[in-house]
């Protein structure tokens, strides 16, 4: 029965071939620094998951976040072990891109004909920093609103321009409930699009060109 | 080295086994503490009942629903939200027969209203009708309007509310 549905669905959408492609492909023969990519993956997965959880019951205003966020971890069950894994997840996340990148630089594995998965692995270490600041200013505890106050600040000293960008990052010229809602949305919204569509062009440019091997001591 | 055919299984269709079982471990130690995070507001215990003052019996007109309101404060999430409730409450000349309605239409909740040129209670989202007594004239309620528990003591006028 089993086989006879699957035969079905091969014979329309020959789904076969994209598993051979992504799970069966020839790799050579690598060692544990080459799993930091799919780690990151995991955990990017993980932190999607958690987060869509977490906006079940966050609420993204002055009044609210920081209760919301007291309900989520002493109140809803289980709360704490998603906020938990959402707050270390994102902490480990950094982490292992950050260390994915340099296996890589060590490597050499950024070379021609991997330029541009290297490119784009750049974006998501930078979408990755920016998912980390973002979410840093969610729980609107003393912590997160000098962190952003800083932060922003930083933005202030890009020469002529930084005081308008400035502004625009905190969506005036204080950190107010505006502040606290655009930073929810590139949270939630933009940053989750940018970085699940250069995964997606990241992953074809890893399938198409196959991985590098380690290279040896005297290359 | 061992020809393949001396094992029960390939070292493929056993590793291939480990990931699926590991996988669905994983997915129930987050699956089942989900179920419960998605449920919990709903598994809230509610409050008790108690005699709620809804105001002087001397408001009440004979024979026309007079619309009284109390508010219930309800735990809701982090917060104590004051939910308003109506209540129309129809007697007689005597104040013999004590008949305290709910504004909740029994079709699908939204909000009644008294129509003093027609003397009914009309819902404005599937027109449904009631009578003055709470019974349904037309449109599509199930049943009549729901009732309190009713009582006037000391000139006030009491219902049996959940608090």
């Amino acid at each position: 029965m089993a086989t006879r549905v699957l035969n079905w669905l091969e014979e329309r959408a020959g789904l076969s071939a994209i598993y051979k492609a992504v799970l069966d492909r020839k790799v050579p023969k690598v060692n544990w620094w080459y799993t930091l990519g799919s780690a990151s993956l995991f955990l990017a997965l993980m932190q999607a998951v958690t987060g869509i959880f977490l906006s079940m019951y966050y609420v993204p205003t002055p009044e609210e976040a920081y209760n919301s966020i007291q309900y989520i971890m002493n109140d809803v069950a289980f709360g704490w072990l998603i906020r938990g894994i959402h707050h270390w997840g994102a902490t480990l996340m950094v982490i292992t891109v950050f260390v994915h990148m340099l296996r890589v630089f060590f490597y050499g594995a950024y070379k021609y004909p991997r330029e541009l998965t290297w490119l784009t692995g750049v974006i998501l270490l930078l979408v990755t920093l920016g998912f980390g600041f973002t979410g840093y200013l969610l729980p609107w505890n003393q912590r997160s609103y000098w962190a952003t106050a800083v932060g922003t600040s930083i933005v202030s000293t890009v020469p002529l321009v930084g005081d308008f960008l400035m502004r625009v990052v905190r969506g005036g010229e204080d950190i107010s409930f505006l502040t606290l809602s655009r930073f929810f949305g590139v949270h939630i919204w933009v940053l989750p699009a940018v970085l699940f569509s250069v995964i997606g062009i990241h992953l074809y440019l890893i399938i198409r060109n196959g991985i590098s091997y380690v290279p040896r001591r005297d290359e | 080295m061992s020809k393949k055919s001396d094992y029960m299984i390939s070292r493929r269709q056993f590793v291939g086994g480990v990931i699926g079982v590991l996988g669905a471990v994983m997915t129930a130690l987050v699956g089942i503490p989900v179920i419960g995070y998605l449920i919990s507001p709903a598994a809230r215990k509610r409050g008790g009942f108690q005699w709620t003052p809804l105001g002087p019996a001397s408001a009440l007109q004979p024979g026309v629903p007079t619309p009284f309101s109390f508010s219930q404060l309800r735990e809701v999430g982090w917060k104590r939200t004051k939910i308003n409730h109506t209540v129309y409450v129809v007697s007689d000349e005597s104040q013999n027969s004590l008949v305290a309605l709910s504004d909740v239409c029994t079709h699908l909740s939204c909000k009644v209203r008294w129509i003093a040129d027609k003397g009914t209670f009309f819902c404005p989202c599937h027109s449904g009708v009631f009578d003055k007594d709470g019974n349904v004239v037309s449109g599509p309620p199930p049943r009549p309007l729901n009732r309190y528990e009713a009582k006037i003591e000391n000139g006030q006028i009491m219902i049996w509310a959940e608090v």
